[in-house]
């Protein structure tokens, strides 16, 4: 005897996003889901990010990693408040899922932030899966990586709002061929922005900051 | 890669979709859609699902997985078509205005019980 179900498996996870994105807009906060496969520049793209944020537009940070507070300790230079989340607290799960952002949110004052970035586990594959409740996500690819990424994992290139194509300072020492990539982009999600920058350099920063500065005060 | 988790969250929806009552009655089966561009691997699931099934009233249920392919739909001239590559520019007009209408399914359909009637 057959007993229907139908319900997703994510079904969980999706309700807590929902009262996520519910609490973060009551807050009035832009939430910023930042991922990429770990080594690409995340922690350094956010390092030289945050100072062009505040302090007018008051800034916090949620960094999950499985172990280490490696990042954390390096974001709270800039003097935004951070929290670090290890998940192998959680059996070392290799994405961030909506209740964990929900506990760490809970150590910032919201009333007093504009702009809550997460920095997700490094990872191509399930962050893309797990909504977390944010605004905005964003997939950070380095020119070391290879050029076919965005065919590799095609849900990450789609479900993110804009990529960043980071470390172009290495570009004269690499056999990197930067039209293909953005071909491979355009093939897995036409009309996205990709933001070809160097965190190192800041070479081609302007374009980011601007793009995230329009999207924080369309809220 | 988070099969494990999947696993779980499984059992606990399939595990509550039990009508009361009917506690004692075996679960022959699960009915599952996986899409094929969520990252989860079919095998990896019922791997999974087999151990943490165990001592659970699923224990012995057979993970039955459709695989749901991707099909997309091009938001301005309305054609359909089903991919295997991630490409996702209309093959008829080449607008990027595309819309994923099946492939990223993770859903629980049904559960199968033994007919209460010959157990």
């Amino acid at each position: 005897m057959e007993i229907k179900v139908i319900r997703k498996v994510l079904d969980v996870n999706n309700t807590m996003a929902e009262q996520n994105r519910k609490m973060f807009a009551e807050k009035e906060v832009f939430v910023l889901n930042v991922m990429s496969s770990p080594g690409s520049g995340k922690t350094t793209i956010l390092e030289k990010t945050l100072p062009y944020m505040i302090p007018e537009i008051k800034s916090a940070v949620i960094v999950g990693d499985i172990c280490t507070t490696n990042d954390a300790n390096r974001l709270a230079k800039t003097g935004v408040s951070v929290v670090q989340i290890n998940t192998d607290e959680f059996g070392g799960d290799c994405h961030l899922a909506a209740h964990v952002v929900e506990k760490a949110a809970g150590n910032l004052d919201l009333d007093a932030i504009d702009l809550l970035i997460v920095e997700n586990v490094g990872n191509l594959v399930c962050p893309a899966e797990f909504d977390i409740g944010e605004d905005a996500k964003i997939v950070v690819l380095s020119v070391t990586e290879g050029e076919d990424k965005p065919v590799k994992y095609p849900l990450m290139f789609r479900v993110c709002d804009a990529a960043i194509l980071n470390k172009i300072d290495l570009l004269p020492y690499l056999d990197y061929n930067r039209e293909e990539v953005l071909n491979n982009i355009r093939q897995v999600h036409p009309g996205m922005p990709v933001f070809e920058l160097s965190a190192k350099t800041g070479d081609g920063f302007r374009p980011w900051i601007e793009w995230l500065r329009q999207r924080i005060a369309q809220k | 890669m988070h099969e494990m988790g999947i696993a779980k969250q499984i059992i606990e929806i399939a595990t509550s979709s039990i009508p009361a009552g009917m506690e004692d009655i075996p679960v022959e089966r699960v009915n599952l859609k996986v899409g094929k561009l969520s990252s989860v691997v079919p095998d990896s699931l019922r791997f999974c699902f087999e151990i943490l099934s165990k001592d659970t009233p699923l224990a012995g249920a057979e993970l039955n997985i459709e695989e749901i392919p991707v099909v997309a739909r091009c938001m301005e001239c309305n054609i359909e078509w089903t991919t295997n590559k991630p490409v996702f520019v209309c093959k008829k007009c080449k607008s990027g205005s595309i819309k994923i209408i099946s492939g990223q399914e993770l859903d629980v359909v049904s559960i199968e019980v033994a007919d209460p009637d010959t157990t």
